[in-house]
């Protein structure tokens, strides 16, 4: 492994950028982000991206490698580099603002958008909430509550690139998880949100955030239980 | 907002239509493998169809079914594929599904007659 | 690898069953028409359909039907992961089951002509 060398073609600029190349010394067990991190260090100070824990707990490294969405800090090179050559863009879905960075705006504006803030109805003084773990809604809740807000599924849902204002694997998600949560109180307005225009009914179950998503995830089961809740709703008039 | 429950009423409407669709089609199709051995004539359908209510009905439901379950689909198709509006997609996914209805039931209530239905 | 993203099996899924749905949609008004053709003069259809008979036409029509069965099970698969709780895997199964199913159908309608 050692001797040999890696072509990395990185992507460089705003959202009308180029690809450029480098090439970067092989090493074992190397991941994405320390081949990007030596570029940055040895070969081009000038480049952007972005990382903070490097051991796949904040999810802010996430980058589209050999076209999928993936943290490059948890990506061997050894696994994605067929024959010696890597690309390495920004993730997709979402605006570059320069090289390896993109704008989350729109990503956490959706997830605002679908009501994916917890409502409290209870207040200091009242007891906790008596709720089981074996509760099928809550094992529901916590099958999803896991998410980091990466933005891997985002960049990688075809539905999202198609339709701007579609809200995306996360946010919807993260409602499903509200929606099964007995102290919130914002179901309703919640499910006005996730069925309009670019809501739940938008996912065509192509499952893409499944595939992607680094902490195993599925958002896709999520969407279809936001699909089955409002279809309810709206046959009983109350949505 | 009206537009969550108009959306949500069309994705139903989808998915039973689906359902509906997916017990004619098995029947329409095994009844085409039976009709077609040994080749298929206009008499042979008109025989079927003409004058029987039950096979009228069937027909009716499937592309009542059909008439629904297509244009819906184009219509996500339309606005996703191409640069149209979804209203603009409907718009135009409508017409198709009216087309279709009555190219439809022109066909089959023709038919019927013409096998001395009433 | 351009679009390495959309190499797994839920996505080939999606691909086949919105292919099949245009491709039925846009066949459908045709196949109406036709049979209506029984309406103006019987001959017209009865030429028609011994025309169907040869060989590359009947192969269309077989085509056809692969479609309209994967459109079938594609979306009885589609029904399952939306309403029924989710199980990993056997939304597959639906879809592999049902297809080959269909596709003896299919053979027995390839028989028969």
């Amino acid at each position: 492994m050692s001797g040999a060398t890696l072509s990395v073609s990185v992507w460089r600029g705003g959202g009308d950028g180029r690809f450029v190349e480098y090439k970067v010394p092989r090493r074992e067990s190397q991941t994405v982000l320390d081949v990007i991190t030596h570029i940055q260090r040895h070969l081009d100070p000038g480049l952007s991206y972005r990382f903070s824990c490097r051991v796949g707990v904040c999810g802010s490294c996430a980058m589209t490698v050999n076209g999928k969405a993936r943290w490059t800090c948890r990506t061997h090179v050894s696994r994605v580099a067929d024959d010696g050559r890597l690309r390495v863009e920004p993730l997709r879905n979402l605006a570059v603002v320069k090289d390896l960075a993109v704008d989350m705006t729109d990503f956490f504006d959706k997830w605002a958008k679908a009501k994916g803030a917890f409502a409290p109805t209870a207040t200091r003084g009242d007891d906790f909430a008596a709720i089981s773990p074996n509760d099928p809604k809550r094992e529901q809740a916590s099958a999803g509550i896991e998410c980091i807000g990466c933005g891997v599924c985002y960049g990688t849902c075809d539905v999202v690139g198609w339709n701007p204002d579609y809200l995306g694997p996360a946010a919807l998600n993260r409602a499903w998880t509200l929606v099964n949560d007995a102290r919130d109180g914002a179901g309703a307005q919640r499910l006005k949100a996730v069925a309009g225009d670019g809501g739940c009914l938008g996912c065509h179950s192509q499952q893409g955030c499944v595939q992607s998503c680094p902490k195993h995830l599925n958002p896709t089961a999520s969407i279809a239980g936001l699909k089955r809740t409002t279809a309810l709703a709206a046959l009983k008039g109350e949505l | 907002m009206s537009d969550a429950r108009a959306e949500t009423r069309l994705w139903l409407a989808q998915r039973i239509s689906a359902a509906v669709l997916a017990v004619c089609v098995v029947v329409h199709l095994a009844t085409m493998v039976a009709a077609v051995q040994g080749g298929l004539t206009t008499a042979e359908i008109v025989g079927r169809v003409g004058g029987n209510v039950g096979w009228l009905s069937f027909y009716g439901l499937f592309i009542l079914a059909a008439a629904v379950h297509a244009p819906i689909g184009i219509r996500s198709v339309l606005s996703e594929m191409t640069q149209m509006s979804k209203e603009r997609a409907g718009l135009l996914a409508g017409i198709f599904g009216l087309f279709l209805a009555v190219l439809g039931f022109r066909a089959v209530l023709g038919i019927y007659q013409l096998g001395g239905g009433g | 690898m351009k679009a390495g993203y959309r190499d797994h099996p839920a996505y080939w899924a999606f691909v086949l069953h919105r292919v099949s749905g245009v491709v039925l949609a846009l066949f459908l008004p045709v196949h109406f028409y036709v049979l209506g053709l029984a309406l103006d003069d019987a001959s017209v259809l009865d030429g028609f359909l011994a025309w169907t008979e040869s060989a590359p036409v009947a192969f269309a029509e077989a085509g056809l039907v692969v479609l309209l069965a994967a459109h079938l099970t594609g979306g009885l698969r589609l029904l399952a992961v939306e309403f029924l709780p989710w199980r990993d895997g056997q939304k597959s199964l639906i879809a592999i089951a049902g297809g080959v199913s269909l596709c003896a159908g299919l053979m027995f309608l390839l028989n028969a002509t």
